[in-house]
């Protein structure tokens, strides 16, 4: 892996300039490097992080068995990472019109990574100098311990996609203990709420607070408090008590919570194993906004590669050569989910929409057809919206509330839906639906998205996991050895409570519903399973009601 | 009528269980679809298209190596994978490396392997609603654009052919140049060194093979390493008689014998044949309707496994036959042909124990070679007592080293309740031959580890 020419360098940083100019923000440094495929060999299996540490699997072929389980890790394969400076791969015989356009893209993934608030948490540290620390710490007890350390890698890796993300990035955006805003937050939120009849007295509240902010603007807050406290002198030792106690742990982190409570891990022999583990929880964290942000990404990296590309004044005369490149990365295919396409025309969407000033309640307020589509308050805002939008969503908020039937009807987007054809022994591809809702269902569906699961120790020392069900199974091969894994390094019995889909016995007339039809007609029902693991044996058994 | 008709009222007269009827007549039925219907009575894997999350950069942009290519180096690394894994058992966790994804006896005939290591990451994952027992499935929707109204069918993919990289079926990988590379032999190594499969016990020398060692066997007159006295002395009385120093009557005086030089005989040191025992191995597989999917993918990599081992057991002196069977039994040629043919007929076991009998007699195979026969199948059989697969297994059990039957449960009778399992158990010749023959049942869902425990069964 060596740095970039000087001459591609001297290019990159006017591409630079041009972005900034364009309003993207990033900061001044970035690294460059070439990368053979030899490098790539290497590079793939540490997620493009070079200083990443060891682990033998990363010396086989992790088999995904079914689609799905390729949400995990499938995503951390990018041109650039998210560091300090950040990093950038290029192949060495690229033209430079292509390494323009890539870096062009490079540059909206930084920006990116730099700017959006799923990422609040890696904006403090560099992950390349904490991984090659990491790396070294691995070496040194793989040296004293062996094999014991990979065994806890692989094991802390069974629930690393259990590692509560949200909780840390609400505990970033937590409000400061002393300022009004936290105690306001208070007396909404817990103290107006604690009997049961508030409702009307919570909305006069909110007026009286609201009626404030119109009359003092700047020292609304204070005035406001005051007067809750001289109606509620008992208001302030209420707060203050609250503070002092102790939060439950809210429950999703697995992997902290084994960090915390595990008495095996509290052992002084096995206490090394908990650096491993904070290690693997605070990789998984780092790559937890990239995997959640695909489509916003790739898309706000595509809209501004195309459009810095097109106005860079250095590349004239590749415009054909560009073009071919572009349309492979950001065509929509005929069937399947192009994270590109699609993020790429949902900004350019956007952006037209707040120009228009379609955005706002009197354009949703408008039912004719005709008046829709001429209105246009020319704002002028379609930029500022859609940095906005690069800056506050993710892919869920993303999809979900902007995706819409103008939309789907813009760029003739379809559910495919595919069915098993007997007599041609096909399968068989047609057009499902082009209504936006079911659109927009489908591609939520398939975001990533890891099973929720409640963590909780009982007086007997057995650890409780409890998966909140959400409509779907989990992967039964798998519970196996992800327990045998959690019971090692709990140190003890472990429970896990999920539910499966059972068969709904078919009536003696559905049958004959099935006979006629051809096709059985299937229905499932839910049950809930507790899985205990116990001495490495696994046993399962049907819980009789919840 | 067919002929397939005709067996099948012929047995009825005899007598059928419901059961029995109702497999058999699934297979007629597949049978007259000619193998099409072969997907219509188990789950199908629906195509599936990249997701979401498989779209990169480095793909599109660079067009560099798409992230699945992985560093596969060396056969150390693979054995010291391995000794990793074996030590993962004495620690208390189950075995972590599959040695799946390999055996590609090529259609050219040679016995190349590749060994791809590969292994899971269990975590917690959603799994889908797995609802589609029946062939009649509905796959899961994905994205689209362009033109089309809604129910409009735009496209359209065959079922059959294309084996996904994730088969353990034949046929080249896909990124072919990075998995690494091994012949049978060394997969039989492995097989034996790492999964502690049994060595063979010899069984004789019989047939010349080009293989020879140096041992002092030949005679030279005048030098030579180590001198025959026994001969030197005949040699040297030869000469005296010639010479008439020596007559009949009186006693010798061996002080009066004259010696020539050419009269020493030694012993020399020469290249010498050797004689190998070599192994004749049937692999017979049963291709009929039921047998389609998982069970053939089992028996196949079975198969192909005790291929690898024999191969190391023989010092690569193993000839193969592959047999496949429905109603008929034939022979192909390949490997290749064996693990992918497909057929919908019902099935007959006696068929192809028949043609390997007649094979061997005709080719008075029995002389030349330590035989042994591995037939995979999923138990059903329209012969339901075995009435005539009996006596051709007793008949084979005659010559051969080892018979070893696996039964990939195909998941529609019951467990350990399929005829051949039901008939051989009741012969008792499990039980009185269980030096020459073995069996091996396992269910449709079965993993590589399950496999290799099979081959230890079945061999050992």
């Amino acid at each position: 892996m060596e740095l970039l020419s000087q001459h591609a360098k001297k290019i990159m940083e006017g591409c630079k300039e041009r972005a900034r100019e364009a309003g993207l923000s990033f900061q001044d440094e970035s690294l460059e490097y070439i990368v053979t495929n030899r490098d790539m060999l290497q590079l793939s299996p540490k997620l493009m992080i070079p200083t990443l540490y060891d682990y033998w699997v990363q010396d086989v072929e992790v088999l995904k068995e079914q689609g799905r389980y390729e949400l995990y890790p499938g995503n951390p394969y990018e041109t650039v990472i998210n560091t300090r400076p950040p990093i950038s791969y290029y192949n060495d015989n690229n033209p430079d019109w292509l390494n323009v356009m890539i870096f062009y893209h490079v540059l909206g993934h930084i920006d990116f990574f730099q700017n959006n608030i799923f990422f609040r948490h890696t904006w403090d540290y560099d992950f390349t100098s904490r991984a090659l620390s990491d790396k070294r710490m691995i070496a040194k007890l793989r040296s004293e311990k062996g094999r014991w350390v990979d065994y806890v890698i692989e094991f802390s890796k069974a629930v690393d996609n259990l590692v509560g993300y949200f909780d840390v990035l609400a505990d970033l955006e937590k409000p400061d203990a002393k300022g009004p805003e936290a105690m306001l937050d208070y007396y909404f939120d817990v103290f107006l709420q604690q009997d049961g009849h508030a409702i009307t007295r919570y909305v006069r509240e909110i007026e009286l607070y609201n009626t404030m902010l119109h009359q003092h603007e700047a020292g609304a807050d204070k005035a406001f408090l005051d007067s809750v406290r001289s109606r509620h002198p008992e208001f302030e030792s209420l707060y203050d008590k609250s503070r002092r106690e102790k939060k439950p742990a809210r429950g999703g982190d697995v992997l902290q919570f084994l960090m915390d409570n595990s008495p095996f891990l509290h052992h002084e022999e096995n206490r090394w194993m908990l650096s491993v583990m904070s290690m693997i929880r605070s990789t998984s964290l780092y790559f937890q906004p990239q995997i959640r942000t695909k489509i916003l990404n790739e898309g706000w990296a595509s809209y501004w590669h195309e459009k810095l590309f097109l106005e860079d004044d250095r590349i004239g005369g590749h415009e054909v050569e560009y073009a071919i490149v572009n349309a492979k990365v950001t065509s929509m295919p005929r069937v399947g989910l192009n994270p590109y396409a699609l993020g790429m025309r949902l900004f350019d969407y956007l952006e037209d929409k707040a120009e228009k000033g379609k955005i706002s309640y009197d354009y949703d307020r408008i039912g004719d057809k005709n008046t829709r589509r001429h209105f246009d308050r020319k704002t002028g805002k379609g930029r500022e919206f859609i940095f906005a939008v690069r800056e506050n969503s993710a892919d869920s908020m993303f999809v979900s509330t902007f995706i819409d039937q103008d939309f789907v009807d813009l760029h003739r987007l379809f559910v495919a839906g595919k069915r098993f054809n007997k007599e041609r022994m096909t399968w068989q591809y047609y057009v499902k639906s082009r209504r936006a809702e079911d659109y927009r269902e489908m591609v939520a569906d398939s975001l990533y998205h890891p099973p929720l699961i409640k963590v909780s120790a009982d007086d007997k020392g057995t650890l409780v996991l409890n998966h909140v069900f959400e409509g779907k199974p989990l992967v039964r091969e798998y519970i196996e050895a992800t327990m045998m894994g959690l019971e090692f390094l709990w140190g003890g019995r472990i429970c896990l409570y999920t539910s499966e889909p059972v068969p709904v016995k078919t009536t003696a007339e559905q049958e004959e519903a099935t006979m006629k039809s051809e096709r059985p007609i299937r229905e499932i029902g839910w049950k809930r399973f507790l899985y205990t693991m116990s001495g490495r044996k696994l046993s399962r058994e049907p819980v009789s009601e919840m | 009528m067919n002929p397939m008709q005709k067996l099948y009222i012929s047995l009825k007269q005899k007598g059928l269980t419901v059961e029995q009827e109702r497999v058999i007549e699934l297979e007629l039925r597949l049978a007259e679809e000619q193998g099409e219907g072969a997907h219509a009575h188990r789950p199908l894997e629906e195509p599936r298209d990249r997701g979401l999350y498989a779209w990169s950069d480095l793909q599109l942009q660079l067009d560099a190596s798409p992230p699945h290519a992985l560093p596969l180096s060396s056969l150390n690394t693979l054995d010291s994978l391995l000794d990793r894994d074996r030590q993962r058992e004495e620690d208390g966790f189950p075995r972590k490396i599959r040695i799946g994804r390999m055996m590609k006896p090529g259609r050219d005939g040679g016995d190349k392997v590749v060994v791809v290591p590969s292994t899971v990451e269990e975590k917690f994952f959603h799994d889908r609603i797995k609802i589609q027992e029946e062939g009649d499935g509905e796959g899961e929707a994905e994205g689209g654009a362009g033109e089309g109204e809604e129910g409009e069918v735009i496209g359209e993919q065959p079922v059959r052919e294309e084996k996904g990289p994730g088969d353990s079926g034949a046929g080249q990988g896909e990124g072919g140049s990075h998995e690494l590379e091994s012949n049978a032999y060394d997969l039989g190594r492995i097989l034996t060194e790492q999964f502690k499969l049994p060595n063979l016990k010899d069984k004789g020398k019989k047939r010349s093979l080009t293989r020879y060692t140096y041992d002092l066997t030949d005679k030279n007159r005048g030098f030579g390493q180590i001198l025959d006295k026994k001969a030197t002395l005949r040699r040297i009385l030869q000469t005296n008689i010639a010479l008439q120093r020596v007559s009949g009557r009186g006693r010798i005086n061996a002080l009066d014998l004259v010696i020539s030089p050419r009269d020493r005989v030694y012993r020399i040191l020469s290249r010498e044949k050797d004689y190998e025992s070599q192994a004749m191995v049937f692999f017979v597989r049963d291709y009929s309707g039921s047998m389609s999917g998982k069970p053939t993918d089992l028996v196949v990599s079975q198969h192909v496994l005790i291929y690898s081992w024999l191969a190391f057991q023989y010092q690569n002196q193993v000839r193969t036959r592959f047999i496949l069977h429905d109603t008929e039994a034939k022979e192909v040629v390949n490997f290749h042909t064996y693990a992918n043919l497909r057929v919908a007929g019902g099935t007959q076991v006696a068929s192809a124990y028949r043609l390997v009998n007649r094979i061997v007699e005709k080719e008075n195979l029995e002389r030349d070679y330590n035989i042994y026969v591995f037939h995979g199948t999923d138990g059903d059989d329209w012969d339901t007592k075995g009435e005539e697969a009996l006596p051709e297994l007793r008949r084979m059990l005659r010559y051969a080293a080892r018979i070893g039957i696996t039964i990939a449960e195909n998941g529609y009778g019951i467990s350990g309740k399929t005829e051949v399992e039901r008939y051989l158990r009741n012969s008792g010749l499990l039980d009185e031959r269980n030096e020459l023959l073995r069996l091996d049942v396992m269910d449709k869902d079965s993993n590589e580890g399950r496999v290799i425990e099979g081959i230890k069964r079945l061999i050992s």
